[in-house]
């Protein structure tokens, strides 16, 4: 690839969603401004070809982008009548001006991160608005990456653009009393994203390890523009301490490998100081919501040199803190576990039986799976066999269902 | 720009008089609010949906039918119109309408009015 292609890809990858953010604000108008980006970025091909590539690439878009959307306003002036035209001067005034452009950034990716993530919108436009107005992901990225179509996906995207002009969803950030809730949105969206290139079910692997570091700089750039928020610095040490297992959770062929059998040289060892110095950072401001108590979770994995030096007493405990103020079947489940491998193993499965008898874990194939895996610790190698196998009628994952295979093969010889 | 907020209650009528009472002061007190502020175009109250009269025209015939167009547990109720800011202010007044008319809560949908390019005179 040419030199400067790559520098205007890069460029695109990087800065498109300060780039967006500011055209929005100066033009109101989420069309407008992606038009003239995308405008801008196309001209940059040919210009810096020519030319080479500008000492800041950044404010050379920006300034292009600019230019353009003076084009569209004018173009859009001489269209409408003498009744409207005093609104299309202020605007052009607006977008003319070099010092409102200049404002800081920041203000505006915040701005955008709250429009995007808007309780207006439904999750899964709020999580494909994210990912291209400010991840900067193209829309066959987003799709490839989510597994849709790609018509899908660009439909998606029009109709919450179009709901945030047309109802007209403010661009700002929200008033202090309503911030907190709205912030929690904003983390849902970008924990969504990170969960999607997280989870192992099938898909591009690059695409999917693509969202994870997108999400991961979404979460940094939230703790950047909202300092002060625990639970937004917990969520980016959570989303560090997952990923620097990254490649060390499944084989050269594809298996997936327990958090116990991980070869644990391959952890990310700077991911995990980060991680854990934001934990660290988190859990000194007190009130600890779900981000910092499951941060503090992998955390504590992540201290671990060999897995049996985990420290389970601790992670049974903050999964008792996390089931009281966030109580689901799955905390509830990854807590027996946790009480399994540092109390007894009996009073583990007692606690998962107990779970299991309400019915609602009995559809979750990671259920069967952690309740199997009790058993064969245990050695009752009959009744693991048939926990997995009730596990594997409920997965459809391929990596998942080759893993319960290996199990189920290893006891066979065992139960045999 | 103005929101429509279309309400829709549950049309039982186990409404204890202490309870509509309530809702009529918390609809007075949404009115008084946005007329004070000057963002109240219009409010009204519909009548229950069993007087509604549906009104069909097909190939030039004019069809009438009894009833709501749909038999669901929720009904159009009432209305109001105000002029927001944005969306978020639309959403606050929204959360402030009362939605139980006669019975349990209902919601209310907000809806954007589009604007036309050519106002057409209202009233003259």
């Amino acid at each position: 690839m040419d030199d400067h292609h790559a520098t205007v890809e890069s460029v695109f990858r990087n800065e498109s969603g300060r780039i967006i953010a500011g055209l929005i604000r100066v033009s109101h108008s989420f069309d407008l401004a992606e038009e003239a980006m995308q405008d801008a970025f196309a001209a940059a091909v040919v210009s810096w070809r020519a030319e080479g590539v500008p000492a800041n690439p950044a404010a050379w878009i920006t300034a292009t982008a600019r230019r353009k959307l003076i084009d569209y306003a004018r173009r859009e002036q001489t269209r409408r009548n003498k009744e409207d035209q005093l609104l299309y001067e202020y605007a052009l005034r607006s977008i003319a001006s070099e010092e409102e452009m200049s404002r800081p950034f920041e203000d505006d990716r915040l701005r955008l991160i709250f429009t995007c993530c808007h309780p207006a919108i439904n999750k899964e436009a709020q999580i494909a608005l994210t990912l291209r107005t400010l991840g900067g992901l193209t829309t066959p990225e987003i799709a490839r990456a989510f597994l849709l179509p790609e018509s899908t996906l660009a439909q998606r995207l029009v109709r919450a653009q179009r709901k945030i002009q047309q109802a007209r969803i403010p661009y700002e950030v929200p008033a202090p009393d309503r911030l907190p809730e709205r912030l929690s949105a904003v983390q849902a969206v970008l924990y969504l994203i990170f969960n999607e290139g997280y989870s192992a079910s099938s898909g591009d692997n690059l695409v999917r390890r693509e969202l994870c570091a997108e999400a991961i700089r979404l979460a940094r750039t939230l703790t950047e523009l909202t300092p002060d928020n625990p639970e937004s610095m917990a969520l980016l040490a959570l989303m560090l301490l997952h990923d620097s297992r990254r490649d060390a959770r499944s084989s050269r062929d594809g298996q997936l490998v327990t958090l116990e059998e991980q070869d644990r040289s391959l952890w990310h060892l700077d991911q995990i100081a980060e991680g854990t110095q934001l934990v660290e950072r988190a859990l000194g401001r007190r009130s600890a919501g779900p981000y910092q108590l499951q941060a503090a979770i992998a955390a504590v994995h992540a201290e671990a040199r060999t897995a049996a030096e985990t420290d389970w007493k601790q992670i049974a405990a903050l999964y008792g803190i996390l089931n009281a103020s966030q109580g689901s079947p799955i905390v509830s489940l990854n807590h027996a576990v946790a009480i399994a491998m540092s109390e007894s193993l009996e009073r583990g499965l007692a606690l998962i039986d107990s779970l299991g008898s309400s019915g609602e874990l009995d559809s979750y194939h990671l259920y069967h799976a952690a309740r199997a895996d009790l058993l064969r610790r245990m050695g009752r190698y009959r009744e693991a066999l048939e926990s997995y196998n009730h596990g594997l009628a409920l997965t459809t994952n391929a990596v998942e269902l080759r893993y319960l295979h290996r199990r189920i093969s290893e006891l066979d010889v065992l139960a045999s | 720009m103005r929101y429509m907020m279309l309400i829709y209650s549950q049309e039982n009528e186990t409404a204890t008089p202490e309870q509509m009472s309530a809702i009529f002061a918390a609809h007075r007190a949404v009115l008084d609010e946005t007329q004070h502020r000057g963002i109240l175009r219009a409010a009204d109250p519909l009548e229950a949906s069993a007087t509604a009269t549906i009104v069909r025209v097909q190939e030039g015939e004019v069809l009438v039918t009894d009833g709501p167009f749909a038999e669901t547990k929720e009904q159009l109720a009432g209305y109001y119109i105000l002029d927001c800011e944005d969306l978020d202010e639309a959403l606050a007044w929204a959360a402030k309408i009362p939605t139980g008319c006669a019975g349990a809560a209902g919601c209310v949908e907000v809806r954007p009015i589009r604007q036309m390019p050519t106002r057409v005179p209202v009233n003259g």
